[in-house]
């Protein structure tokens, strides 16, 4: 089983998400136009005792991956959490080109231009595949990188939780272990839900991330089922948007959010060595070093 | 009573309206129609609803409460009448149509035959703009004189593929995919224009359909407005749609996160003061049962089923509403036909 930190690394400061201010965002997209300034923050993170960057399939990780290689020594404690896909892109493209050519776009190799010659019955009896391909495609930048929980974005797993394709879960889980030799992570809007599929499609103490914060700022089911959740142990739960998105003071966020019973981590993100350090600070006065 | 929902079209809108509407309590998508045959039988095989092809046979094998319509804009009308001709509740995407005489006839129809008939202009489910809306109706910012409507994103930034969106015969081009959404937010802000005194629709990048679309507007009470939109613009990261209105008392600026609201002395509003005021999305928007992608298009199908389910003709964004859109739509094309 994969060993969490309690601390681990955020990177929507980075891309210029933003939920509470477009001028922020811009702002912080202004700050990390070059790829070294994303670095000079992750490389204060290290220094601060951070090892575990959970970080978007963007494509600019791609970039940040390479600096990681070429300098093994100075990182060789690094984890990352990819999370996938980045949706945007293939939102994106789901309007410009549709669902098919998507696909095509962004599965490695030429297997998706085989399916397609083939007859109906063959393509959707290999589904699984395709999302093997896709997973394969954005696991690529990390090559040769330590990536022991792979997550599912939000959207998708939210999505797949509305469709109620709940084997996918299943399937993802056994592939990322399979080929990756890591664990699966979802990243929900819908946790209560989330748990409750994830039983049924047989995925056990799973790894999960969602929105956790005082307001219950996009929690759907209600904070007290969350709380409910947590004290019951039924997953490892990761809690970000803990300050949702700057609507609730650090030190008040924090302290709630480390006094949930059996919260395992807190993800956060943060664009200088001086928030970095405070924030890790209050987590450090509820939980201790 | 469970309502079973069919959906009409499994693109990026029907998809997630699909799953929205299955996560919702006492809900169930019962059926989904789409062209793609791919598509149809991964959703078939795994998502256990019965798919069709096409929309008629859906709509009279598997008999759905309501259809949630997610096609080229082109299609709607035809579909939506089918659907209503049978009793469906109906919630369809945005514009209506391409026509204000069938975005009229459509909504007659669903008077008559009192069926639920929402669009969807899911701006009007986001915690800031409702809160806009009740100050400016409250008279907070006095009488409003401006208001001025912009939308800026990264649809088309190079010569685009073709697709429906690229085909303006089938609803493609900024000013109806695009523009529509906030000509639908400031008719909710401060009601439709009366007339559209000048407009302009630019190609940038399209070879068909238009990328920018700007266009004035007259208001009963001597209200203008300004519409501005340009979905070539990749300094966004995604649709970023914002509103200024203007008024005696003072004014305000509100986007999808923020609500900033300036008030001339000698008055406070509630527990907004003098001066300016700040309020943000985390503190606005009320919490959705299943959230995908945005709380409003949630709420828009919580919405939808609810006044199914207490036959509530009183909802919002209904056909009637959308109709007004559709309208302003149509004056804008017509302002910007070449003169003579």
């Amino acid at each position: 089983m994969a060993t969490i930190d309690r601390i681990l690394f955020g990177d929507n400061q980075f891309f210029g998400v933003n939920h509470m201010s477009e001028e922020k965002a811009r702002q912080q997209l202004l700050k990390f136009k070059d790829t070294s300034a994303i670095i000079e923050v992750l490389d204060n993170a290290y220094d601060l005792g951070i090892r575990t960057f959970m970080c978007t399939t963007h494509d600019r990780i791609g970039e940040i991956c390479d600096h990681m290689r070429a300098h093994r020594e100075r990182y060789k404690d690094f984890i990352y959490f990819p999370c996938m896909p980045y949706a945007h892109k293939y939102a994106n493209s789901v309007s410009q080109v549709g669902v098919m050519e998507t696909m095509q776009r962004f599965a490695v190799g030429g297997v998706m231009s085989t399916l397609m010659r083939g007859a109906v019955g063959t393509l959707t009896r290999d589904m699984y595949a395709l999302m093997r391909l896709l997973v394969d495609a954005e696991m690529k930048r990390f090559e040769n990188l330590n990536t022991p929980v792979i997550f599912l974005q939000n959207v998708v797993t939210d999505l797949l939780l509305g469709l109620k394709l709940y084997p996918v879960f299943a399937e993802f889980d056994r592939y990322v272990k399979e080929r990756y030799g890591a664990e699966a992570g979802y990243i929900t809007m819908n946790l209560p839900l989330l748990l409750d599929t994830l039983a049924k499609a047989g995925v056990e103490n799973p790894i999960v991330c969602a929105n956790i914060n005082k307001i219950g700022f996009r929690m759907s089911g209600g904070v007290d089922a969350y709380r409910e959740l947590l004290r019951t142990g039924k997953c490892r739960a990761i809690a970000m948007s803990v300050l949702a998105s700057g609507a609730i003071p650090p030190q008040e966020a924090i302290e709630w959010a480390c006094g949930l019973e059996g919260l395992q981590s807190i993800v956060f993100g943060a664009s200088s060595r001086g928030n970095i350090g405070q924030t890790q600070e209050l987590i450090y006065r509820s939980w201790g070093r | 009573m469970s309502i079973r929902i069919g959906i009409v079209g499994a693109g990026k809108m029907g998809l997630s309206h699909f799953a929205i509407a299955n996560a919702l309590p006492d809900t169930a998508v019962v059926a989904v129609c789409d062209t793609s045959r791919y598509v149809i039988s991964v959703l078939n095989k795994y998502a256990g609803v019965q798919t069709f092809v096409g929309y008629k046979e859906m709509i009279d094998q598997a008999r759905p409460d309501a259809v949630i319509i997610a096609t080229p804009t082109s299609t709607h009308f035809e579909c939506a009448k089918y659907a209503l001709e049978r009793d469906i509740h109906l919630f369809v995407e945005k514009p209506l149509t391409l026509s204000p005489a069938d975005s009229r006839a459509l909504s007659e129809l669903a008077i008559q035959r009192r069926r639920i008939n929402q669009v969807g202009f899911h701006n009007r489910f986001i915690g800031t703009f409702q809160e806009a809306q009740r100050l400016v109706c409250a008279g907070a910012l006095g009488k409003v004189s401006n208001i001025h409507g912009s939308a800026f994103g990264q649809v088309v930034v190079k010569e685009p593929n073709r697709t429906w969106r690229t085909s303006k015969s089938e609803g493609g081009g900024c000013l109806h995919d695009y523009a529509s959404h906030v000509i639908d937010l400031m008719n909710f802000l401060v009601g439709p224009p009366t007339r559209v005194e000048g407009a302009s629709l630019q190609t940038i990048f399209s070879q068909n359909v238009d990328d920018a679309v700007s266009a004035v507007f007259a208001h009963a009470g001597d209200v203008s407005g300004i519409l501005e939109t340009n979905w070539s613009d990749d300094s966004y990261r995604k649709m970023t749609t914002t509103v200024t209105i203007h008024g005696t008392g003072g004014k305000l600026i509100v986007d999808r996160q923020e609500l900033k609201v300036y008030l001339r002395e000698p008055r406070g509003f509630e527990d907004y003061v003098e001066g300016w005021n700040m309020r943000y999305i985390t503190g606005l928007q009320k919490p959705v049962g299943f959230y995908l992608r945005g709380e409003e298009y949630s709420a828009q199908l919580e919405a939808f089923t609810e006044a199914i389910r207490a036959d509530n003709m009183a909802h919002e964004n209904s056909f009637a509403s959308a109709y007004e859109t559709d309208r302003v739509v149509d004056l804008i094309l017509q302002a910007n036909k070449p003169k003579g």
